[in-house]
């Protein structure tokens, strides 16, 4: 036996069956087995019989290579595809609520904001709420700054999409 | 032509050629039974007495015929006394339709009597589950669980079937074929994988074959042994895989792992090739990982992709039908006109038959009283080594392993995986039901037995002649024996006090009870109660009280590790 390899991040993306109790055989099959989920997102596809969805996790090669493999044993698995083995674009939405009681707190989130790309979408007597989307990472980095002068009241994440650049693709 | 969504479930039964279903009444299937009284000439219902029963009978019938095993039980406990049968088939890969019956559609969430969500329990030990919820699929799901059951790497899928749905009418075809889009099973073995495993096999000088239950699941018993014979290896065999290469042919070194023989365990363990067929590297088989085979290439043949590199690395993995690749390995030592030179393996065949002489699995039957492995061993001879054996779980099993002789497949029947206590006399039932004219018997320990001893009474309704061999030595024995090695023999549990009287208890449901205290006893009983073909004979061996299972790789040793007496 060689030494494991060292873990690694990976985004998978997966087309499974539309079907009710799906999710959970994908989820069920991650506890099950003791690996781990740093993020899921799914919804139905153009093709309203499949949807797609796509699990961030982390392990060794090795693990990896497991997951895959258990993961396309599911019978409502249709296909599969590790982005990590394809350049590819990984993007997650966030809307964050900012308190904005504080003196210069609306140009302070209209000054990151516009620095990290990010919109205002909601406006109140005592709150901005912002919606930013971008990696993992600049949306890390996006809370950080934030937060760092600001009270954040609520945070909501959607979870890492991908999808592979170029004629690469997972579909039918 | 408009049928109940009961009568459809009948008329599927009877379009997949199911003969028997093993099943027990309850409210949410009254219409299925229903309409199964209407159509008891087509299929023969067996009503056992627990679930759990019914699940390891149709394992046994499985098992034994390499067709899937067919159940039918009522919604909530009914369901949830079969979820252990339904592990048990999954650990051990054995095809199974398992329908429950669910509560009506618009009571399903209501927390209605005997309502539980069956699909969501069972969705980790089954291949696929389903809930029906539309009678119109009713045909279309009962076609693709026989497909997703029998094909692949085969397992128990669960049919969940809401009460109204058996009521309702619909037209009824039952499909001719089915494809899954989700589901394509790898049959056929890559060409380039088997010339580069026939590479190795054709250079190796200390090669062993390590085969498991794919052979037997795959049917390829027959091309196993071709080609042992042509390889000149030495082979081994899991617990699962026994009877898949005959254990009489002096190429078998017996089974391998936690107890299997010294000449196995070491050989593996300084093999420079290991060829996987069919097996899992479970770690009853591997001992300590880190210490598995540290010499070997790794040769994998599988039909689950998953099993590949699982626990082991593997340097030529083949996905593939097993019995399919074996041919195809055959065909392509032929088409080079070649077989490995004998002479490339007589040092190590040298070498293995030294480590045969430790003569590994002796022991010494006294006067004093029965050793287990005595009754099996006389079990082998009176039966001409060609029953079908059950067994239970624990040190019993392993006798049975060590000592029977299978020479043939699907003769050996017991529970691997899981280890679920209570599977022999339930399994064997099945067994005598696929086989009726055949000798079935059904070796277990006085723990084991009380775990589904109900089934006696399924025995007697329908006249099942099982040979019950029980080993019983007032322990749990297996228990017992880790606690005397690794617990300083605090024997916490492991002893059997109020041991119901077998004889007596046989006879109270109808048997012949026997019981056999003195070695001289051991073959005259077995001869007697082989005799009585028609009778169920519950042959209680009182046995040495602490024997001990030898050899055995402690957990976290490695094969080489064994200890011997």
């Amino acid at each position: 036996m060689t030494a494991m390899s060292t873990a690694k991040r990976h985004v998978i993306s997966i087309l499974m069956e539309n079907e009710s109790g799906a999710l959970s055989r994908v989820a069920g099959l991650f506890s099950a087995r003791g690996y781990n989920i740093e993020s899921l997102t799914v919804a139905p596809t153009e093709d309203r019989s499949l949807s797609r969805l796509t699990l961030v996790t982390s392990g060794s090669d090795e693990i990896i290579e497991q997951i895959m493999k258990q993961l396309h044993k599911l019978i409502d698995v249709v296909k599969l595809m590790d982005l990590n083995e394809y350049a590819h674009i990984e993007r997650e939405m966030m809307l964050v609520k900012v308190d904005t009681q504080k003196a210069g707190a609306h140009e302070r989130v209209k000054h990151v904001s516009d620095i990290f790309r990010a919109r205002i979408i909601d406006v109140g007597e005592k709150t901005y709420t912002v919606e930013a989307t971008g990696s993992h990472d600049k949306l890390d980095a996006f809370l950080k700054v934030l937060g760092g002068e600001l009270r954040i009241i609520e945070v909501v994440r959607s979870g890492s999409m991908g999808i592979a650049r170029g004629s690469a693709s997972l579909n039918l | 032509m408009e049928l109940t969504g009961a009568e459809i479930f009948v008329e599927c039964l009877k379009a997949e050629g199911v003969d028997t279903i093993f099943g027990y009444p309850g409210g949410a299937v009254l219409f299925i039974y229903d309409a199964l009284y209407k159509a008891a000439e087509d299929i023969n219902h067996i009503l056992v007495r627990h679930e759990q029963g019914a699940v390891h009978a149709a394992e046994g019938y499985a098992k034994s015929t390499n067709r899937p095993g067919v159940v039918l039980v009522t919604s909530g406990p009914g369901a949830t006394n079969a979820v252990t049968g339904i592990a048990d088939a999954y650990m051990d890969s054995v095809p199974l339709v398992v329908f429950t019956g669910q509560v009506p559609r618009p009571l399903i969430g209501n927390d209605a009597f005997q309502e539980v969500d069956i699909v969501g329990i069972s969705r980790p030990c089954v291949k696929h589950n389903f809930l029906v919820t539309d009678v119109r699929e009713l045909a279309t799901t009962i076609k693709k669980a026989f497909y997703i059951a029998s094909t692949g790497r085969p397992g128990p899928v669960l049919v969940d079937i809401p009460k109204d749905i058996t009521q309702m009418r619909c037209e009824f075809g039952y499909p001719d074929s089915i494809a899954i889009r989700s589901y394509n099973p790898t049959v056929k073995g890559n060409r380039r994988q088997i010339r580069r495993a026939i590479d190795l096999m054709l250079e190796a000088k200390q090669p062993m074959l390590y085969t498991g239950g794919g052979v037997i699941l795959s049917g390829a018993a027959e091309a196993l042994t071709s080609l042992t014979h042509r390889l000149g290896f030495p082979i081994t065999n899991t617990l699962m895989g026994l009877g898949g290469y005959p254990a009489t042919d002096p190429q078998f070194v017996g089974m391998l792992g936690m107890h299997g023989t010294f000449e196995a365990n070491n050989a593996m363990h300084h093999s420079d090739l290991v060829i996987a067929i069919g097996a899992r590297f479970d770690d009853r088989v591997t001992g300590n990982i880190e210490k598995f085979c540290p010499y070997a290439k790794v040769i994998h043949v599988d039909i689950d992709p998953a099993s590949i590199s699982k626990n082991v690395k593997v340097d030529v993995p083949i996905v593939g039908d097993v019995k399919g690749v074996l041919i195809d390995m055959l065909a392509e030592l032929d088409e080079r006109g070649v077989s490995p030179d004998p002479a490339n393996t007589a040092d190590w065949w040298q070498q293995i038959n030294e480590w045969r002489k430790t003569d590994c699995l002796h022991y010494e039957q006294d006067d004093t009283s029965i050793r287990a492995q005595y009754v099996v061993e006389k079990l082998w001879e009176v039966t001409g080594g060609d029953a079908y054996v059950c067994s239970d779980v624990g040190q019993h099993q392993m006798w049975a392993a060590q000592f029977y002789r299978f020479d043939r497949p699907n003769r050996w029947i017991n529970s691997g995986g899981l280890g679920t206590m209570g599977f022999g006399l339930p399994a064997a039932m099945g067994v005598q039901i696929a086989h009726p004219e055949d000798t079935v018997a059904c070796i277990t320990g006085d723990g084991s037995i009380q775990m589904c001893i109900q089934e006696l009474g399924t025995c007697m309704q329908y006249q099942l002649p099982v040979k019950v061999i029980s080993l019983n030595n007032g322990y749990l024995g297996m228990v017992r024996q880790w606690q005397e090695f690794f617990y300083q023999k605090r024997y916490a549990m492991s002893y059997m006090e109020a041991l119901p009287d077998f004889v007596k208890l046989a006879e109270a449901y109808g048997h012949v009870g026997m019981r056999i205290e003195k070695p001289a006893d051991v073959e005259g009983a077995l001869r007697e109660a082989m005799a009585m073909k028609n009778r169920l004979v519950f042959m209680d061996f009182i046995t040495k009280r602490e024997g001990n299972v030898y050899p055995m790789v402690p957990a976290g040793a490695g094969q080489n590790e064994m200890i011997l007496v």
